[in-house]
């Protein structure tokens, strides 16, 4: 945390109700003055490595951003293009009534009391330029219809505030006609790119992604390397050595997880779980080094570099000549694979319908894009018996549970993990109604902001979910965050230790891992992260 | 003010225009037939023009919101109104939706409270837009009573419902009542809610004064400055069987009433009023959520550069070796591919 | 297009509903001439002029109930003919207009009103019959 920056109890004076004379139809964003609250810009090698338009250097306070000449042209065209793709954009573009349900929805406006970060507003920026072109109001009328030019300055405060969104859909929940601002981001996203205007944050894994198969970079031999450090970390812990094989043509699955898992923590915690789970059932799998991510930052760019980067998976699964694939937590790699994989890289004909091995288990739903989240795999072994826990391995945790916005909106997966969580651990709190499941509010670093340049973005964003986690944490006692997101896992860390300090971040396959009684394993000392359990006599105390 | 004041301004400016046409005997085939004529095809048409543009443009993805819990294995129990795992369940919440507004009906106040986020309910929108657009329909419904002859049973019935309170006479009818004080209550929120007042346009105000019009026109003509009922139904009936004529004494104050109508009419597919028909076609609310059951198809689904598995291990073949990483000696190398990668090194 | 088997006929349905009326009214016979009220025939003067009492009646009515039932008061002044009237649908107005149907009926039904006359009053023909 920057010692200099602003004091909790100063960002949490936030006006919601006083709002600019200024009509917001005037652009208005100096890059200089919201230093904090933006990401930087792609570094052009990103760029070229991916054949994407107008490399270059350039900072958002500079007054000139080098676009290409005819930037308004090919944006315009952009747009036309999109509309001719997406109903979604189209409609989203026409129907919406500003009621203003959508307002205070927004982590970031409740964070930052930004009048353009309300949702209806973030579409609005776009909305007013198409409406300039594609109606006749806005043609004839202009300003009054809510049309306006696409000026350099409109195009400065789309970079400002469509990577000031985290595309959680938290706003799409409540919007009576289901428009998603998700989608509008999205947009507004692509056509950035079509002129060069993105973030670094969001370009170099797309890179990397592209070239060594992972946001990290990791090639690989670190690949095999971290794997196995894994593999000695666990037999320290549990005294079971484990073998997890590495492109193994011929294995019955394929897993698929995101490289933060075997490279970050304490993503690393709930690799250990997985590690030991898959060991403990003797399960016939392959990591890959190539398909070695699950997060497809391609989502945050573009529907075709999502595609692009999302194809590996299909194509490893194939080469390897597995049965079906399982996925590890994360949350906008599950967008993807629940909702855009299968249409964009499949049909997957060459898999089987995933069943699970252990117990027999069809996965009905996902019969078509054939792989399972990690979670339904559990929790069918765990209600089929397969697997044995002793919640009692997670005393010393007093355990609430954050909904990852992708699996929570983009999927409906809310009991699979509270089951795993309820049987894994003996103290579980849910935080308000209004915070969690279809309601859950974004750690407010997803979609490629969780870097350090935005952090008083971030920080204002995650603020409902902190202050919620709070909540919990006054009255219950609760310290640990689960969730099943490879972005919560980096950034809610940061946000705990600015707004709840005392609240560590967990992944649920970690405390399934602390929970797993393993055949042969020795009297466990401490959980997979090394903190020490509780001794019998502190349980006892403890109840 | 602009912003509500002009609006405000062409709407009684229509009115005005309205009446002073209906004023004048010879003006009354003009604002009596034909713009209500042209009205209605432009409605008509426009309305369609507007869906079918929407429906030109494919759905290439199935990106459902989902607010409950999905289909997965059997012993969790799925919701399937809120993360419909079938075409039934999307009928149900489509259904939930058009009716009743459930998105809607979701909706909290979320506020600061010193160092506490607190959420409230927030249901006055929703009981407000319920309000206003089922007593719109009701007052549609009712005024088949002119465009339909004989009139149908059900008309009687509906005015005898809405007319419960017998006050006044004619009687007074609740929806009367119940849509003004809505339409009141959508525009005092716009000038009121700072938030509100912040993103309205225009656009906003104009169908709210618009509508308020109508039903003041609607008002006047049935409780203040009676028109010839007689003569009302006699034009609106020679419109709809397509023999039109002027009856006399229709009164100036309903060509006011039929101006405001007819500027809706024409105004409503141009508008934001098109949610109407939008609702219907919202992807996050009207497909399933089974994209891993049910493969969805993207018409446009173009083939993209990739970085192949023989690229990758040409690039990283020492690593791999080095690292013990089996190698894929029985590789399909594709030119067409890499040819279709182009762009970077 | 795309979903047409959805859309287009439910946006057909949707504009079909208004063709309705000139569908139905053709149906059923096609459009009714304005109401003629058929006039008594050996009285030419109501309690008042024949415009106001076109415009007026239903209030008049109601009035006149309330003075009845409410305060007795019975007598009626006409202000146009300054003459005096019983306050009694059945003993002043139905006295000329004699058939329901022809008078009342004839614009009520035209015009979808169903006043509330009839639910305390005995309908004249039933009287007679």
């Amino acid at each position: 945390m920057p010692e200099k920056g602003p004091k909790p109890e100063d960002l949490l004076r936030v006006e919601h109700n006083k709002l600019p004379e200024k009509d917001w139809l005037e652009p208005d964003v100096d890059f200089k003055a919201k230093h904090g609250n933006y990401c930087y810009p792609s570094k052009p090698k990103m760029l070229e490595y991916l054949g994407m338009p107008n490399p270059r250097q350039w900072r958002p306070a500079d007054d000139d951003w080098k676009l290409p000449p005819d930037w308004q042209e090919i944006i315009y065209k952009g747009m036309q293009e999109r509309l001719d793709r997406f109903r979604s954009f189209k409609l989203f573009m026409d129907i919406c009534v500003r009621c203003g349900a959508c307002a205070d929805k927004c982590h970031f406006f409740i964070g930052s009391g930004d009048p353009k970060n309300m949702p209806v507003m973030r579409a609005e920026l776009l909305r007013s330029v198409y409406r300039r072109q594609h109606t006749t109001a806005g043609k004839v009328l202009g300003k009054f219809a809510g049309a306006r030019d696409l000026t350099e300055d409109v195009l400065k405060e789309w970079f400002y505030y469509f990577y000031q969104c985290t595309e959680c859909r938290r706003c799409s929940v409540f919007c009576p006609y289901g428009i998603d601002t998700a989608e509008i981001t999205m947009m507004g996203r692509e056509l950035l790119n079509l002129v060069g205007v993105n973030i670094n944050w969001v370009m170099e894994p797309v890179a990397n992604c592209y070239r060594t198969g992972n946001h990290l970079g990791i090639q690989p031999h670190t690949f095999k390397d971290n794997i196995e450090f894994a593999a000695d970390d666990l037999a320290d812990i549990t005294g079971v050595k484990v073998e997890v094989p590495i492109n193994k043509k011929g294995a019955e699955i394929l897993f698929v997880t995101p490289s933060a898992d075997y490279f970050g923590s304490p993503h690393y915690y709930t690799f250990l779980g997985y590690m030991a789970l898959f060991h403990e059932i003797g399960l016939d799998y392959t990591m890959s080094a190539f398909a070695s991510e699950g997060g497809n930052f391609g989502l945050f760019t573009s529907h075709e570099m999502m595609k692009r980067l999302n194809a590996k998976i299909y194509a490893e699964a194939k080469r390897l000549g597995v049965k079906w694939i399982l996925g590890g937590e994360c949350g906008h790699m599950w967008r993807v694979l629940h909702q855009y994989m299968d249409t964009m890289n499949g049909p997957a004909d060459f898999l089987e319908e995933p069943v699970s091995p252990l117990t027999g288990t069809r996965f009905e739903n996902a019969t078509s894009t054939k792989m399972v989240h990690i979670s339904e795999f559990t929790a069918d072994l765990l209600r089929e018996g397969k697997i044995k826990l002793d919640p009692s391995r997670n005393d010393h945790f007093r355990v609430t549970y954050h909904d990852s916005c992708n699996p929570a909106r983009a999927m409906g997966l809310f009991e699979e993990p509270r089951y795993l969580l309820r049987s894994s651990c003996n103290n579980f709190f849910e935080m308000p109604e209004s915070t969690i499941r279809e309601r859950t509010f974004c750690c407010g670093s997803g979609s490629g902001l969780g870097t350090d340049e935005n952090l008083e973005a971030r920080l204002r964003g995650g603020m409902p979910r902190a202050n919620a986690v709070q909540y919990v944490h006054e009255k219950h006692g609760v310290n640990l965050l689960t969730c099943m997101c490879a972005i919560d896992k980096a950034t809610l860390p940061p946000l705990m230790e600015y707004w709840v300090p005392g609240v560590e971040v967990a992944g649920v396959h970690e405390l399934v891992g602390n929970a797993l009684v393993m055949k042969g394993e020795g009297e466990r000392t401490t959980d997979l992260r090394g903190t020490p359990l509780l001794t019998k006599e502190e349980v006892t105390a403890n109840v | 003010m602009a912003k509500m004041l002009y609006p405000f301004l062409i709407v009684v400016a229509l009115a005005l225009v309205g009446y002073a046409g209906g004023s004048l005997p010879a003006l009354q085939v003009v604002f009596g037939i034909i713009i209500p004529y042209i009205a209605m095809a432009a409605f008509v048409a426009g309305f369609a023009y507007r869906m079918l543009g929407w429906v030109r443009s494919p759905v290439p993805f199935r990106i459902t919101t989902t607010a409950g819990q999905q289909r997965s294995l059997p012993w969790i129990k799925a919701n399937n109104l809120e993360a419909p795992a079938n075409k039934l369940g999307v009928l149900g919440r489509m259904a939930l939706e058009v009716l009743l507004f459930r998105s809607l009906f979701r909706n909290t106040s979320a506020g600061l409270r010193g160092k506490r986020l607190l959420f409230g309910e927030e249901k006055l929108l929703w009981a407000g837009g319920l309000l206003f657009h089922y007593s719109f329909l009701v007052i549609i419904l009712r005024h088949t009573r002119f465009f339909l002859d004989p009139v149908p049973f059900f008309v009687p019935w509906l005015q005898a419902v809405d007319g419960f309170f017998q006050v006044g006479v004619p009687a007074m009818y609740i929806t009367t009542a119940t849509i003004l004080v809505a339409l009141l209550f959508l525009f005092a929120r716009r000038v009121v809610m700072p938030q509100i007042r912040y993103i309205s346009l225009p656009a906003d105000y104009f169908p709210l004064f618009l509508i308020l019009g109508i039903g003041t026109t609607g008002v006047l003509m049935r409780h203040f400055f009676r028109v010839d009922i007689e003569a009302v139904k006699e034009l609106a009936l020679s419109l709809v069987v397509l023999q039109p004529r002027i009856p006399a004494n229709v009164g100036p104050l309903f060509f006011a009433h039929l101006a405001l109508v007819s500027s809706l009419l024409v105004y409503f597919p141009l508008s934001k009023l098109m949610h109407m028909g939008g609702i219907f076609l919202s992807p996050t609310r009207n497909l399933t959520n089974d994209n891993r059951r049910r493969r969805h198809v993207n018409p446009w689904n173009y083939p993209v550069p990739t970085h192949s598995y023989a690229e990758w291990q040409e690039e990283f073949k020492e690593k791999l070796e080095m690292a013990g990483i089996p190698l894929d000696e029985d590789l399909d190398h594709k030119p067409e591919m890499a040819a279709a990668r182009g762009g970077h090194a | 297009m795309y979903d047409g088997k959805y859309i287009v006929p439910g946006l057909l349905i949707f504009l079909a509903v208004f063709f309705i009326p000139t569908a139905y009214t053709y149906a059923t016979g096609g459009p009714s001439q304005p109401p003629k009220p058929a006039l008594p025939a050996n009285e030419t003067q109501c309690v008042e002029s024949k415009d106001w009492m076109r415009d007026n009646h239903m209030q008049l009515l109601v009035q006149w109930r309330e003075d009845v039932v409410r305060n007795n008061d019975r007598t009626y002044t006409s202000f146009t003919y300054n003459k005096q009237y019983k306050k009694s649908l059945t003993n002043t107005c139905l006295k000329c207009h004699d058939n329901k149907q022809d008078f009342c009926d004839s614009c009520h039904t035209y015009a979808g009103v169903s006043p509330n006359c009839w639910d305390c009053h005995n309908v004249p023909k039933e009287v007679s019959s």
